[in-house]
């Protein structure tokens, strides 16, 4: 038998070292179970950390920088021109990555998580098989295993990544900034991207094929999105469809149809961004008896067990919302549950923000959520024109909009759009999950003069005595 | 008209129940109000009446089988318009009826019906209710908007009512299995289904290494019991009091009235006289006949006598309760615990039967013992165990005489009754069962 032919016996392997696969990794090793988690990559993390949330944050914090500066001239202070040194912002980049990646490194050794590199397969006999580079692969035989292998870009037929077209991944690592830049896709990736290109200089396109922004989101929050994204991008063509892209050497032709868009437009660079797909196609599932539905999904219950009794499913893998924050917290879950804890994923807010500016936040239901649940509710809108902290930052194109109950007055859901509302949607998101009523949130004293003061007036408006607004007709 | 019957709420925290029997056929003509399933819940056995009557075109159930509050036992092809057919029992929460997640395929969450709100309840209480096993969409929430808190799942678990308007308050709230960790590969077909504890226990060591081991299932009045015996232990402080009552007097008093008008229909025996005695002895001392509400952190002293008698069943122990005690003769309690004690051995105890306790009386004395010391009923605060009454030799006035003495053992909730109470309690508890024409002076 040659060495690493041995079989490992674990309690519990996760495939995956993404948020999700390391967070339940490092749960279930606090909770005493021996754990093997195995990642492809070379580095934990996963696409978030490596090529997604982080190095997008990062991109978009210079992004920020840029508009600032640029918006200072309104209030008399001059910059000047930014000069962009590509290469000294790629290492920038790449070294908070690098540094987030060694931290998770070495968490996983003080809990004496054992990291396996290479790609894991479910085997027939109810193992996993790890194929590694360097080395022979390695059988793992587990007691429970959790698949978190994420998702990765999901391809646009005929237009396949490449010089002339980019994925996400492909535009976060910075290769160039192009004169001209066709972004395919309205969501929230390809405005963020689209975001930070246009802050590099890039003039910047959006195609979508529907006929909004940000499709699914709350149209009240897109409308402020939309105003602004109209000034930083050059255009932004709705209900319009790629029909076609020929590469001239200098340039890209694509053809377009949709109205109001032009036929013909020649741009330098494209960048696909049409969602993302799961991954779970070769990670040898037919093996277990864990189901997947038409998206490719793995189905799960609360417990987020698949169907078969040893696998558990957690992050993208399991479904939408494809969201760092909820693979962990589905992570945790699944190393509770494989620890035969009584735990369950039964979130009643997963935070989604857009991390544009301005900002586009949410949680909960929205009064449409609510409405097909049968049950009465009511959003009430405070304009950020009424906040002061907005006015003396210059922006009162903010919106915070909060839906609640009327019976009872709980919270069930919180939009918000404007700078920070990533940041001020975490009070909304503990306010729906503790069941606060319009009167917690009233009776919180808000700071002034912040942003935040916008949701304890947003729940005084609904209980019909607002401070900051016109008292309440009749 | 085609109606079904679908198992009705069975009231005190009992969301599902096992059919033991199908009383009818299909085809069949039944009347309103005939009884056609018998079904265990975790309390009792008990008969379900049909709500109306008509045809049984499908029996839906077999015996053996488990259905929760919702499930369709029979449907009936032309079922008549009943008096009470019109207001069946209220319907269940559809959350309720749905099959319990198990590890087979779970349903594609497109094909769910658009839910309703969940229950509003924090994080850290939605964390309780799972490691108490507790159904949150079946608790009545008593915070601000409805919202349910600590106390209302804790008394859910309990199934007792801890707080002040037992009745009124009493929440429909049921237990259900935790969610059970997902079976190893050589677990039984069987779905056992782990126990509600009330706290972590470390895991078993593998017996098989050892020997061979059989596994059998807890369930109904057994498995309730287990749960609510680990809560009573792990959340009651016990301290049991030991005393003897010299009973004599007593005993010759009972065999010559047993004698005179006892019978098949009011057995006399020495529980009969203990539950009056326990009655009298409470109203002098409230503090016996109460509950500890942690969610308000008060005492909840009751004003009535409800004295449970614990029975020995088939089933697993049953604890009927004698309401009003102070209120009724010996002769009719005698009457009542007779009827009590029989429905529960025949499996035939109602739900009404076994609820709404304040102090229970446990008797091991048939089958002998010097004494035990009982776990208390919670939310009870006492329990008066009693042993076998024996000849004893006793030193009477320098003379050593033979008497028939009765070791009692009283244990109680230290955080609420101190040491110096308990043996009063036991005393004057002594003394009425020494001097016992007392016992017939109320009532």
């Amino acid at each position: 038998m040659v060495m690493g032919e041995l079989p490992r016996e674990a309690d519990l392997v996760v495939l995956g070292g993404g948020p999700g696969g390391y967070a339940a990794a490092f749960r279930a090793a606090d909770l005493g179970l021996d754990t093997v988690l195995v990642e492809a990559r070379g580095a934990l993390g996963g696409e978030c950390l490596h090529v997604g949330c982080i190095p997008s944050k990062a991109l978009l914090g210079i992004a920020a920088l840029v508009h600032h500066a640029a918006a200072a001239a309104d209030a008399g202070v001059a910059f000047g021109p930014a000069r962009i040194d590509s290469a000294k912002l790629r290492a920038w980049t790449q070294r908070s990555i690098d540094r987030l990646a060694q931290g998770l490194a070495g968490l996983a050794k003080a809990r004496g998580v054992e990291v396996a590199t290479g790609h894991g397969r479910f085997e027939g006999d109810g193992s996993i098989r790890v194929a590694r580079e360097d080395a022979p692969p390695a059988t793992l035989h587990f007691k429970h295993a959790i698949v978190a292998t994420g998702s990765r870009p999901a391809p646009l037929p005929g237009l396949e990544v490449g010089p002339r077209v980019w994925d996400s991944s492909a535009a976060l690592a910075l290769p160039s900034t192009p004169a001209r830049l066709l972004v395919v896709g309205g969501g929230y990736i390809g405005l963020e991207l689209g975001s930070v290109y246009a802050a590099l200089g890039a003039e910047v396109t959006v195609v979508e094929l529907l006929d909004g922004l940000l499709p699914g989101v709350d149209r009240d929050l897109v409308a402020p999105l939309a105003r602004r994204l109209g000034k930083q991008f050059k255009q932004i063509l709705l209900g319009t469809k790629l029909t076609g892209m020929r590469d001239a050497g200098g340039a890209v032709t694509v053809d377009l149809s949709g109205d109001g868009a032009p036929n013909q437009l020649e741009v330098d660079q494209l960048l696909v961004a049409v969602g993302r797909r799961p991954l779970t196609d070769d990670l040898g599932l037919e093996h277990t008896r864990a189901a997947r539905d038409a998206r490719g999904f793995v189905t799960v219950d609360a417990q987020r067990r698949t169907a078969d009794p040893r696998v558990l499913a957690i992050g993208d893998v399991a479904g939408e919302p494809m969201l760092a924050h909820k693979a962990i917290a589905e992570g945790l879950v699944a190393a509770e549950v494989a620890a035969g804890r009584p735990a369950a994923f039964e979130p009643l807010a997963v935070p989604a923000v857009v991390f544009t500016d301005p900002e586009v936040a949410w949680c909960g239901l929205t009064e449409a959520d609510a409405r097909a649940r049968g049950v009465e509710a009511r959003a009430v809108k405070v304009p950020w024109s009424a906040s002061g902290r907005a006015v003396a930052m210059g922006r009162t194109d903010g919106l915070t909009k909060l839906v609640f109950e009327v019976a009872s007055g709980r919270l069930l859901g919180v939009g918000l759009v404007g700078p920070h509302a990533g940041d001020l949607l975490a009070e909304g998101v503990l306010a729906v999950e503790m069941g606060a009523v319009a009167e917690d949130l009233a009776g919180a004293i808000h700071t002034h003069p912040t942003l935040s003061e916008t949701l304890g007036e947003a729940a005084e408006l609904f209980l019909g005595r607002p401070v900051h607004l016109p008292p309440p007709r009749g | 008209m085609a109606r079904d019957f679908k198992l009705p709420d069975l009231g005190e925290g009992l969301t599902e129940a096992e059919i033991v029997r199908v009383l009818v056929a299909e085809g069949e003509e039944i009347k309103e109000d005939q009884a056609v399933l018998l079904v265990e819940t975790e309390k009792a056995q008990v008969e379900l009446p049909s709500p109306f009557g008509g045809r049984v075109a499908t029996v839906h159930v077999q015996p053996g089988e488990r259905v929760k509050v919702g499930a369709v036992l029979l449907s009936f092809a032309d079922a008549g318009t009943g008096g009470r057919g019109a207001a069946p029992a209220p319907p269940a929460p559809a959350r309720a009826a749905a099959p319990a997640p198990a590890v087979s395929a779970p349903a594609a969450p497109a094909a769910a019906p658009a839910p309703s709100l969940p229950p509003a309840a924090t994080p850290a209480t939605r964390r309780l209710a799972r490691e108490l096993g507790v159904e949150l969409a079946l608790v009545r929430g008593t915070g601000p908007g409805g919202r349910i808190l600590d106390v209302d799942v804790r008394v859910a678990a309990g199934g007792g009512a801890a707080t002040a308007a037992p009745a009124a308050a009493s929440p429909a709230a049921v237990v259900r299995a935790a969610a059970p960790a997902p079976a190893t590969p050589a677990a039984p077909a069987e779905a056992a289904r782990p126990l509600a504890a009330p706290v972590s226990l470390p895991s078993l060591p593998r017996f098989e290494q050892w020997g061979p081991v059989e596994r059998e299932p807890l369930r109904g009045i057994r498995r309730r019991s287990a749960e609510h015996l680990s809560v009573a232990w792990a959340a009651i402080p016990h301290v049991t009091q030991h005393d003897q009552a010299d009973v004599t007097e007593l005993e010759t008093m009972r065999r010559r009235q047993q004698k005179r008008e006892g019978g098949e229909n009011a057995d006399l025996t020495l529980t009969v006289f203990l539950v009056k005695a326990a009655a009298m002895v409470l109203r002098a001392h409230p503090r016996f006949n109460a509950s500890l509400d942690h969610g308000t952190g008060e005492l909840v002293v009751k004003r009535y006598y409800n004295i449970g008698v614990a029975v020995d069943t088939d089933q697993g122990l049953m604890v009927p309760v004698v309401r009003g005690v102070e209120g009724k003769g010996i002769r009719d309690l005698a009457a009542e615990l007779t009827r009590l004690v029989a429905r529960a051995r025949e499996g035939k105890a109602t739900i009404e039967d076994l609820r709404g306790g304040s102090f229970t009386v446990t008797n091991t004395g048939a089958l002998g013992g010097t004494g035990a010391t009982p776990i208390i009923n919670y939310p009870e605060v006492a329990i008066l165990g009693v042993g076998r009454a024996r000849q004893t030799p006793v030193v009477r006035d320098g003379q050593i005489v033979p008497r028939l003495v009765l070791p009692l053992s009283l244990a109680f909730d230290h955080r609420v009754i101190d040491g110096m109470a308990a043996a009063r309690f036991s005393t004057d508890l002594v003394g009425l069962l020494e001097a016992p024409e007392r016992l017939f002076l109320e009532g």
